[in-house]
């Protein structure tokens, strides 16, 4: 493995980190359990690396790695889906004075 | 020959335009997150993420190109079904369960993902230790593989953890701590054995069917890991758990995206673990403890019946009924609603609502304080407030209205406990203190609903059902705020 290639990831991952804590650190209360919801929703985004474990193609036949990234599409579907709908759900019920 | 040129060519045009498309959605993930917090924006901010979220699957569909995409489609009909029928069903109520369901879901995705790029790669034909099949799959050789075995392991501890949290939010299970004889060893191997047979994979061993069973085996320890790890924590202590697992969930994602090198995935887990962080952190600083307290404590269990005041009886404690409440109210120019975790159990946020809206009819200034810690998740009475209409600008935040009580002529303590007890200030051996808390207590007068003289989840003694300007309205929070509507509307 290129070190170079693991350093890139490396600095990615340390930047992102940077970035959620200043967005998330002044959220008000009210919207703490929307943003958890949501956030939720956001790391369903394993389904990424679950599609191409549940993929056939060349190189990839079928398998026991299809069905249990089938299994693994299906739970980050869930998650995505579920979170992201409920907190929608939850927004629309946040309503001012006026 | 020319088709393998044409497919090279697809090929590269493919990883051209999802690669941009993955770099769109990590920026329109940023942009989201921004958006909500921010009361006004946060809804688009919601939608903005799941675009990012479709962008990224379409994005991945053209990258994968001449597949047979069968199985994915499979997985994602299923999904999205149960997960929508799960969004529609839930009430607010439920919200601490729902997220920590879905939360739960998330783990094991990233675990299955962790093992089925294991099997892939076997079945693809590569051979050697986990490090070198990862290094002819060109995925990152020993790095690859160390984070395989990582995304297994805080996937499946997100799994159990949340499973826990599911069943005792749900009271499917005692929201007692369960404490178990030697349980920081049993963790400490149930986290070393895991580590160790990740590591043996990416560089000790290479018959495939041993690493499948250690990459298994490491599987089923930290599931087991996750639950002893959950279940000594008790039913107040989740908010802190809730936004810890959340965190997990993140850092698993990031995890799975070392394995499989895709950035967006490493952008949006850690957004997430770090936000779930930061939650973490103010539940904590909420309850004046250390994470590791809380994960460690054990606390409500063992440690605070020996605090002080723990056991002693109330004296002079003084009661009202419904009506004496309502005539104290009528008159009131000013009242604060300290909302808890017994107003969601009765599901009194609607009652509480219609009060409000008679009170403020006889020109009351009606407002409600919101402990960071109240409820089971951060920001739960909030939302319950919100299903009711309550205007988010009537809800403040501890520091914002603390000094007011002392100008309140009436305060109504619905289902709170803890939150509002006076010891956590001045009782130096209760083990509350150093909390901070609502100051209630400096109102004219202060009504508290509560079913009976019982303790709250720390199993202290509340002071400020002793207070003179205290009186205790014993009944379901829900009945006894109809009742004092009632009496409003017939005086």
């Amino acid at each position: 493995m290129d070190v170079g290639m693991i350093l890139m990831q490396v600095y990615v991952f340390v930047l992102a980190c940077f970035a959620g804590y200043q967005l998330i650190s002044k959220v008000p209360p009210t919207l703490h359990t929307p943003l958890m919801s949501g956030s939720n929703a956001i790391s369903g985004i394993t389904i990424l690396g679950a599609m191409l474990a549940a993929k056939v193609g060349t190189g990839s036949p079928f398998g026991v790695s299809t069905i249990i990234g089938m299994l693994a599409v299906a739970l980050a579907t869930i998650n995505v889906v579920g979170g992201f709908m409920v907190t929608n759900r939850m927004m629309g019920m946040f309503k001012s004075k006026g | 020959m020319s088709f393998l040129a044409t497919s090279d060519k697809l090929a590269h045009w493919n990883g051209l335009l999802a690669n941009f498309g993955y770099l769109v959605s990590v920026i329109l993930f940023i942009l989201a997150i921004m958006r909500m917090g921010r009361v006004k924006t946060a809804r688009s901010g919601n939608t903005m993420a799941a675009v990012a979220m479709l962008l990224a699957v379409v994005s991945s569909f053209v990258e994968m190109g001449q597949i047979d995409p069968t199985w994915i489609i499979v997985g994602l009909v299923i999904g999205s079904a149960v997960g929508a029928i799960m969004a529609k069903r839930v009430q607010m109520t439920q919200m601490p369960e729902m997220v920590a369901l879905l939360n739960g879901f998330g783990g094991l995705s990233s675990t299955f993902v962790g093992l089925a790029t294991y099997f892939s790669l076997a079945e693809a034909g590569r051979r050697g230790t986990l490090g070198a099949m990862m290094e002819q799959a060109g995925q990152g050789g020993w790095f690859g593989g160390i984070n395989l075995g990582l995304t297994i392991i805080v996937g499946s501890v997100t799994f159990t953890g949340s499973m826990i949290a599911f069943l005792k939010l749900s009271e499917k299970m005692s929201g007692k701590p369960i404490l178990l004889p030697g349980r920081h060893v049993l963790n400490g191997l149930l986290l070393i054995v895991p580590l160790a047979l990740a590591v043996g994979t990416v560089w000790f061993v290479s018959a495939p069917w041993l690493i499948a069973t250690m990459l298994i085996a490491a599987t089923l320890l930290t599931f087991a890991l996750g639950v002893t790890l959950v279940i000594p924590i008790g039913g107040g202590d989740m908010p802190v758990v809730i936004s810890l697992l959340n965190s997990y969930s993140g850092i698993a994602g990031a995890l799975a995206g070392f394995t499989i090198g895709e950035p967006v995935l490493v952008v949006s887990g850690s957004l997430v673990g770090a936000s779930g962080i930061i939650l973490t952190m103010i539940m904590c600083k909420a309850m004046n403890r250390s994470l590791a307290n809380v994960i460690f404590g054990g606390f409500g269990a063992t440690d605070s019946a020996a605090g002080g005041g723990g056991k002693s009886e109330y004296k002079n404690v003084k009661s009202a009924d419904a009506e004496t409440a309502a005539m104290l109210m009528a008159d009131a120019q000013s009242m604060i609603i300290v909302p808890g975790y017994g107003m969601a159990v009765a599901q009194a946020q609607h009652a509480i609502r219609e009060l409000a809206k008679i009170l403020e009819a006889k020109g009351c200034n009606v407002r409600y304080a919101v402990h960071p810690v109240a409820g089971r998740m951060p920001g739960h009475m909030n939302v319950l407030l919100a299903e009711a209409n309550v205007p988010y600008e009537q809800l403040f935040e501890m520091d914002q209205i603390n000094e007011d009580f002392k100008n309140t002529d009436v305060v109504l303590v619905i289902g709170a406990n803890d939150t509002v007890n006076p010891a956590a200030k001045t009782d130096k051996t209760s083990p509350l203190y150093g909390m901070p808390v609502l100051n209630v207590e400096e109102a004219k007068a202060v009504f508290t609903i509560k079913r009976s003289l019982g303790s709250g989840f720390a199993g202290v003694k509340n002071e400020l059902f002793e207070c003179p300007n205290n009186y205790m309205v014993y009944g379901d929070a829900r009945k006894v705020v109809e009742e004092v509507i009632k009496a409003l509307k017939e005086a």
